[in-house]
């Protein structure tokens, strides 16, 4: 074990763009994580618009006056993108979990539909709603 | 001598420390969200934009405010879990621990004030 090199190597989850090409299978699997942690946010954002709404109406005026603001838009919009591509990821992963399309093509083409099916589930949010 | 079978040399592995468990539960939840996500995107969407008057009787209705209930259970339970599925990746011991529970302390807090005013914008 004494020539073994410990400590002094890139690790894996650095190793993007520097060592590793990003590829279409991590980059998708990363913004999983990352809209997931950032749904959180966005519950945050909604629970606390619900208690507002709840308490005052002063106290909903602000947190609704945020909300509907431009800047409270594009939020809202990021969020709801985020959302729908998390959906499309984790049922990515359902398929896989059942032991499907788990050929690098298939996965690369179903990383290519996340961004896209959630651009457009967006697009259609913000038309509906 | 010691008889260790397949299931006991697994038991207690795994960053979680609880082995497939997690996994298992996240696929259920995935599952579950993949239909109440959808429901609630358009349901919270459609309760947006109106006077205090009518988000109070919108959300006292039975559907949104079962929708958004559920939502908040399940779907803050399992962005709660995908946090600290980060937190068990890439971090360890003392500051790794208390991160995981302030996750689960802001997302728990999250879901009872949530079902709180749900319950008072309902009656």
């Amino acid at each position: 074990m004494a020539d073994v090199n410990r400590g002094n190597r890139p690790l894996s989850p650095f190793m993007i763009g520097q060592y590793y090409r990003p590829q279409m299978t991590s980059i998708s699997s990363i913004m999983v994580r990352i809209t997931g942690i950032a749904s959180l946010g966005t519950a945050f954002l909604i629970v606390l618009w619900l208690l507002t709404a709840a308490t005052s109406q002063s106290a909903f005026a602000a947190m609704d006056g945020f909300l509907r603001s431009f800047f409270g838009d594009v939020i809202l919009l990021l969020a709801t993108w985020a959302i729908w591509y998390h959906v499309l990821g984790r049922l990515r992963h359902v398929i896989w979990d059942f032991g499907y399309w788990l050929e690098v093509g298939i996965s690369e083409k179903m990383g290519a539909a996340m961004f896209i099916g959630a651009t457009i589930l967006t697009v259609l949010t913000a038309i509906v709603v | 001598m010691r008889y260790l079978t397949d299931r006991k040399r697994a038991q207690g592995l795994g960053a979680s420390g609880r082995g497939t468990q997690h996994h298992w539960q996240m696929m259920v939840s995935s599952i579950l969200l993949c239909i109440l996500i959808p429901l609630f995107v358009f349901t919270f969407g459609m309760g947006l934009g109106g006077t205090h008057e009518e988000v109070i009787a919108y959300f006292g209705r039975p559907f949104p405010a079962i929708v958004t209930a559920l939502t908040l259970i399940v779907g803050v339970s399992h962005v709660m879990h995908e946090a600290q599925e980060a937190i068990e990746d890439y971090m360890d011991g003392t500051s790794g621990k208390l991160a995981y529970i302030a996750v689960s302390a802001f997302s728990y807090t999250l879901i009872v004030a949530g079902l709180f005013a749900l319950v008072k914008l309902a009656l």
